[in-house]
């Protein structure tokens, strides 16, 4: 692939001698072209227009209505609006830390496994990552409730018992499960780029195969892979109908004491309903409530800041060595 | 000389037990983590089965050919959600692909650099946004728009009385309808298709261009007849990747599709005004009311339905991609 532009204008060149019928297709040609060329630049501009117009509200609606009360406080039971939306960007944050400790590994190793492994069960594989980055993230949420939430519903309500299915775990997990294509289909990508004879000198020089792996391609690839990381955090980070069925949504962040060292910290309940910005900008944007609409655009901007960042970040971190190389 | 019993004596050196171990590990590790994508996905075709077998058993084939979702009457059938999805995501494509097949030409064949780098930043952006921000911005927004400049006039036109095509235009110009669905659909899968379909139309070898422009060819005859065909099959890859995308799409198009069913006996409403579910909108909107048994299988059900279909439209996608892949490999 080039990095030199591919457009070349339509070409004008001085014409010969021609027959009128010549002449009146020629004509015709010339016009078509003008019209698609026309056609074409309306589309761009189209898109441009519409596409422009989504980013322009949400800036200037957001910046509208964001208030330092929205990082430091949460939602105000009584008096609508008056609060804010701490506790749902903690939530989200404590939800992405148990998602990464699902995809992870699970991404990472998947990734390196496509890298080493050949043959039919290999491209299997990277056929079903495929699969699972297309399923619907509804049918991912609605999959952990009908495995853990609804059983987990319904064997507290036999036992009489309080609390509830709704979890933080559950959230996670959903989150963990979408991560993990994005993250293996990245590392796969980096790991490759790695150029071999980096891993045909280690193996030459009597290292075993995991640990080429560990100590030469994985340090040179560090930089791609915390890129795929955080382009999949950045993806799972928007993520809110597989919530709809996991977190349920809270008003407050449940914490429980935990003794560390001799002081009483408030660690965020893993087992109990928990609250997550995109749920919680769904929720305010479908609410009658005016101070809660606004809410939503100040919750929505922080939540594609956070994503921005991630993004940003994420192409910083990919200018290693290697990669400058190649 | 050696005899046999020194041979037996001598060590061939290989590696250590250990290493051998280290590396049997590895390689266990690394097949228990990409069994884990089967896992993953077996247990949730499984699960969705099992947790949806009651509705199964109780409606069977019906579920998808019927209309009537009562959760009084205890009857639950999808065809109006299923129409929905099929619906809002055929008006999206509608409306996306020749915008982001034009939008994708001209930022490969046309655009000055200075343009190129921004808009391609442009449309990396949009495609990052979740889709809970574009239903925020459907709801509050686009619906006031299409409503006032678009549905409003054509309401009060003659347009809705003519024959055939006033049938789309139908109903009351309120805002949350199919409509909306579609275009807010539309608008999120354009930065993808434009996005996939500018990489495979930078990938066209130049000489194709060059040898076009040069037997006298005009910019559309090249475009029409040698780089679209070059990369046609691609670009119907990402078209139908487009598509998964907006079959399975669910928070933006919950908020503005209206989440009621229109008004005829079938539930199934052609006209872009009426309001509308999608399989996965009413999934969302439906889930808080659901009592447990055969109401939650039911909607366990349409998850399964959804799942099915995106994995085939998936599978499609991506084994035409696959294949043509290697064709214009196999051409190079």
């Amino acid at each position: 692939m080039t990095s030199t532009p591919a457009a070349s204008p339509p070409p004008r060149r001085s014409l010969g001698e021609k027959s009128s019928a010549e002449a009146a297709s020629l004509a015709l040609r010339k016009i078509t072209n003008t019209v698609m060329l026309i056609l074409c630049y309306a589309a761009a501009l189209l898109g441009i227009v519409v596409l422009g117009c989504v980013l322009w509200f949400l800036a200037s609606q957001g910046l509208r209505f964001i208030n330092l009360t929205l990082f430091t406080r949460m939602p105000d039971a009584v008096n609508m609006g008056q609060g804010g939306m701490a506790q749902s960007i903690l939530g989200t944050m404590v939800l992405l830390a148990l998602a990464s400790v699902i995809g992870l590994p699970l991404g990472i190793l998947g990734g390196i496994y496509q890298v080493e492994a050949k043959g039919r069960f290999a491209s299997t594989v990277r056929f079903f990552t495929d699969v699972l980055n297309g399923v619907p993230s509804i049918v991912v949420g609605i999959f952990v409730y009908a495995v853990y939430v609804y059983p987990t519903a319904q064997s507290i309500q036999k036992s009489g018992g309080s609390g509830s299915a709704y979890s933080a775990y559950a959230g996670g997990v959903a989150l963990g499960i979408m991560m993990i294509p994005t993250v293996m289909r990245t590392t796969e990508e980096i790991l490759r780029l790695v150029p071999f004879s980096m891993r045909e000198a280690s193996l030459g020089l009597g290292a075993t195969r995991w640990r080429t792996m560990v100590s030469v391609v994985l340090p040179a690839a560090r930089g791609g892979i915390i890129t795929g990381v955080m382009l999949a955090l950045a993806r799972i980070a928007g993520e809110t109908a597989p919530l709809l069925f996991t977190i349920l949504g809270n008003d407050l962040l449940q914490t429980h004491p935990v003794h560390i060292a001799g002081k009483t910290v408030g660690v965020p309940t893993l087992n109990a309903p928990i609250d997550a910005l995109p749920l919680r900008i769904y929720n305010y944007a479908t609410s009658v409530y005016k101070e809660q609409q606004e809410q939503a655009w100040a919750g929505a901007l922080v939540l594609i800041t956070m994503i921005l960042v991630l993004s940003i970040a994420a192409r910083f971190a990919t200018r290693s060595k290697v990669l400058e190389e190649k | 000389m050696l005899t046999e019993a020194d041979v037996e004596q001598i060590q061939v050196p290989t590696a250590g037990k250990f290493v051998r171990f280290g590396d049997r590990v590895y390689s266990a590790v690394l097949m228990l983590a990409s069994l884990s994508i089967f896992a993953i996905i077996l247990s949730l075709a499984w699960n969705l089965t099992t947790a949806s077998m009651e509705s199964i058993h109780h409606f069977g084939f019906g579920f998808v050919t019927h209309s009537d979702w009562d959760e009084v009457q205890g009857t639950y059938a999808i065809l109006p959600f299923i129409f929905g999805t099929l619906y809002s995501s055929f008006i999206a494509l509608l409306i996306a692909v020749p915008v982001s097949i034009g939008a994708a030409i001209f930022l490969s064949e046309l655009a000055p650099r200075w343009i190129r780098t921004p808009f391609t930043f442009l449309i990396e952006l949009l495609a990052a946004i979740p889709s809970v921000v574009y239903g925020l911005w459907g709801i509050f927004i686009l619906l006031p728009f299409l409503r006032d400049h678009f549905m409003k006039p054509i309401a009060n036109s003659p347009l809705p009385n003519v024959p055939v095509i006033g049938g789309l235009f139908h109903g009351a110009p309120i805002g949350p309808s199919m409509l909306s669905a579609g275009v807010i659909l539309a608008i999120m899968v354009i930065p993808f298709i434009t996005a996939v379909t500018r990489d495979i139309l930078r990938a066209i070898p130049k000489a194709q261009r060059e040898g076009s422009y040069g037997l006298g060819a005009t910019w559309w005859e090249t475009t029409n007849k040698v780089v679209l065909p070059y990369a046609r099959s691609g670009i119907i890859g990402a078209v139908i990747l487009g598509l998964g995308r907006a079959l399975g799409e669910t928070m933006a198009v919950t908020m503005v599709i209206g989440n009621n069913a229109p008004a005829t006996p079938t539930g199934i409403s052609w006209s872009l005004f009426d309001p509308g579910y999608t399989m996965s909108s009413a999934l969302a909107n439906k889930f808080n009311e659901a009592s447990p048994g055969l109401a939650t299988s039911a909607l366990v059900e349409i998850a399964l339905v959804l799942f099915v279909v995106t994995v085939i439209v998936n599978a499609l996608a991506r084994l035409l991609v696959f294949y043509t892949a290697k064709d214009v490999q196999g051409r190079k």
